[in-house]
């Protein structure tokens, strides 16, 4: 467990995740006072990746909840296996005169029970209690978030046939969210809070050379440069970090090592992914922004 | 107590300071609570005050809970923690303003004037006809009522405003529900409830296994709401808004943004219970009442800004609007376009077809016509019932009339 945010800050680097220091604090402040991280943020800037990132730094088994709509207890918590319990039934009517009593006992003990993430969560290695990672939160409908309230306020989680379980040491929640919809306050009220915002240049350069070691230094800096611009646009859906790292790993790809207006209309389509966005940037718009870029790179150097 | 423990001796002082910084932030308007508080001080002592920037995330990361506050609360910070006393002039100042909302008290004010007949200066003078059909008794006969909904909202007095605002609360909407992938317990349902039916069949030590069933779970669809409030419009969109706030107190998910010169969201006024107080939020945060119309460059902002945000799961987005664009109409076809695809249903209201043989001439008609599901009237009471009662209908049913008129 790290002592202090720099700490902290340091081993996500060390890991290749080179976070705000906003999203450190809330970060170090969620894993030192046990409380879930609630993540918003435009989709592609690494909300999901902290999460992999800090099972990894920290040892931790990750256990991942995708949610989506109609999402239930079922396929969240924790299911009974029916086919299991029929057969039982069967072969204890086989048997005779079984003891009817203790059949229905029988019928729902822990080893018909089939764990989904949230249940593995809490029934995690005490010593290491796991990452768990509700992503997309916004997918799934409020009937799963007033059932994730229980879950995260207490760390328990009621199954009525077998009573409350109770996480031994409470697992490290990371929840995002790309604002399809707002999340109830009550949800709010027990994470803490971190909007995640895209970097600034310096910071997306250093991911951009963390995650395409390769690329050549111009190449990095150009890229960083056009869509630093581009994000400054009017745009329906602005370029992500993700969108970067791929463009230039597509771009490293087709060997070049600087930007020229010909591969950038080429490849438009890896950043941009609306076609309205693509049809306004593409052509003089993409060359003039590049020629800014370029102008600012050759007077800063 | 463990929030004593302050890392600094002065942590009495710091405690207190960030106490009223919490303080601080409520005034302005920023839901912080005892808890938010108590979390800040907790988080002080595991981060340390040691670095500027540190304090600041972690006091942002325990007071802000949605990405409109960043603002606010940076100022505030900037603010406060530079010199307190300054922030506590300023919230001095603002206290009394903040404490004299006085909701109940405001309310009777704006009620005892009308009832003094200084209410409502602007409605404009009646024909004499219709001054004589709008002698309406206090009690408010069945007759009477049957008048009113007949009754356009640009002629109408101060007195019958007030009531045809109660017949607008008592509207009840037969809402349409919309599908979903929840399963609930139904006995008539398509898919087996398995836990039910071991359940059940356990009941009988498993000599009979009776079927239990669920079907989908209904609820009602988001529903978007995208008011008009331009110079032509006002009249409309005010009686609207009423509609509006019985809608929104009625159901959950539902979204209201006006528009003018620039979109401005309303839901979290509207969510106030008392209309009065709840309008008289909303015309504190609307700057462009009455203005120009921009309908073209505010749905763009409502693609570009809202859209991905309130149009998920199905919504249903009502737009009212007279579709006189002031700023000409290149974009309006294309975002309107682009609205009705990102949306499950698109129900236009228009005031002007109150006139018969109303044909759409102006060309921001002609431009957002193509584009939607659904092109209603709005221009009384009677409508708004219409309106209520269409949205209740599946959705096939609902383009078969729209063919018929």
């Amino acid at each position: 467990m790290p002592q202090t945010i720099d700490e902290l800050q340091q081993r996500l680097a060390a890991a290749d995740y080179i976070a705000s220091r906003g999203l450190a604090t809330a970060a170090f402040l969620a894993l030192r006072m046990g409380r879930p991280l609630l993540l918003e943020g435009e989709a592609g800037t690494g909300k999901t990746e902290i999460a992999k990132v800090l099972a990894a730094v920290l040892g931790r088994q990750l256990i991942r909840l995708q949610c989506y709509e109609g999402l239930d207890l079922a396929a969240a918590a924790y299911e009974w296996n029916y086919p299991r319990q029929m057969i039982e039934i069967r072969l204890a009517e086989a048997g005779g005169a079984a003891d009817r009593e203790r059949l229905a006992a029988d019928i729902f003990a822990e080893r018909f029970l089939i764990r989904r993430p949230l249940l593995q969560a809490l029934q995690g290695d005490p010593q290491a209690p796991p990452v768990l990672l509700i992503d997309e939160l916004d997918r799934t409908d409020e009937p799963f978030e007033a059932y994730l309230l229980e879950v995260l306020s207490d760390f328990q989680l009621s199954i009525p046939e077998l009573g409350t379980i109770c996480a031994a040491s409470a697992p490290i929640v990371v929840l995002t969210s790309n604002r399809t919809r707002e999340i109830h306050d009550a949800v709010k009220r027990r994470c803490l809070y971190h909007w995640v915002d895209y970097p600034d240049a310096a910071r997306e350069l250093e991911i951009v050379r963390r995650k395409a070691p390769g690329a050549a230094e111009r190449l990095s800096r150009e890229i960083v440069g056009f869509v630093q611009r581009l994000r400054g646009e009017d745009l329906f859906k602005l370029p992500g970090v993700a969108e970067t790292i791929d463009w230039t790993r597509s771009l490293m790809e087709l060997d070049r090592i600087c930007l020229d207006p010909q591969t950038i209309n080429d490849t438009l389509g890896v950043l941009l992914k609306y076609q309205d966005d693509i049809a306004r940037i593409k052509g003089s718009e993409a060359a003039s922004i590049l020629a800014q870029v370029q102008a600012e790179l050759a007077a800063g150097s | 107590m463990s929030l004593l423990r302050m890392p600094e001796a002065s942590s009495g002082r710091l405690a207190e300071n960030v106490l009223h910084f919490g303080r601080v932030l409520r005034a302005a308007g920023m839901p912080v609570g005892t808890h938010q508080v108590l979390a800040a001080l907790e988080a002080l002592r595991h981060a340390g005050i040691g670095r500027r920037e540190d304090f600041y995330w972690t006091l942002a990361s325990v007071f802000i809970d949605r990405r409109e506050q960043r603002e606010l609360f940076d100022q505030a910070f900037h603010m406060f923690w530079r010199d307190p006393d300054l922030l506590g002039r300023i919230l001095h100042m603002m206290l009394p303003r903040v404490e004299g909302l006085q909701p109940e008290r405001d309310k009777a004010n704006r009620r005892l004037q009308e009832a003094f007949g200084r209410g409502a200066p602007e409605a404009p003078r009646l024909e004499q006809q219709a001054e004589r059909e709008i002698e309406i008794d206090a009690l408010l006969s069945f007759s009477s009522r049957e008048l009113l909904q007949r009754m356009d909202f640009e002629a109408m007095t101060a007195a019958e405003l007030a009531a045809a605002r109660q017949l607008i609360a008592r509207l009840r909407l037969p809402l349409r529900e919309a599908r979903t992938r929840r399963l609930a317990p139904d006995p008539r349902g398509r898919h087996i409830d398995r836990r039910a039916t071991l359940k059940a069949a356990i009941a009988s030590y498993g000599d009979v296994i009776p079927l239990r069933r669920a079907a989908p779970l209904r609820v009602p669809p988001p529903l978007v709401i995208l008011v008009d409030i331009s110079g032509s419009m006002s009249r409309y969109a005010r009686m609207f808004l009423h509609f509006v706030h019985a809608l929104s107190n009625a159901r959950r998910r539902v979204s209201v943004l006006l528009f003018g010169t620039r979109l401005t969201p309303i839901t979290r006024e509207l969510r106030q219970r008392d209309v009065d107080i709840a309008l008289e939020r909303v015309s504190a945060r609307v700057a462009d009442w009455a203005g120009g119309t921009r309908i073209g460059i505010c749905l763009r902002d409502f693609n570009r800004l809202w859209s991905r945000r309130l149009l998920g799961q199905n919504a249903c987005v009502l737009l009212l609007t007279d579709g006189l664009d002031r700023e000409g109409c290149d974009c309006l076809a294309a975002e309107m376009e682009r609205l009705h695809k990102s949306c499950r249903q698109l129900i236009w209201l228009n005031p002007l077809l109150r006139y018969d043989g109303f044909e759409p001439r102006a060309a921001g008609i002609l431009a957002m016509r193509p584009h939607v599901d659904l092109f209603l009237p709005a221009h009384n009471l009677e409508s708004l019932a219409e309106l209520g009662r269409i949205l209740a209908q599946p959705v096939a049913a609902q383009r078969e009339e729209a063919r018929a008129a």
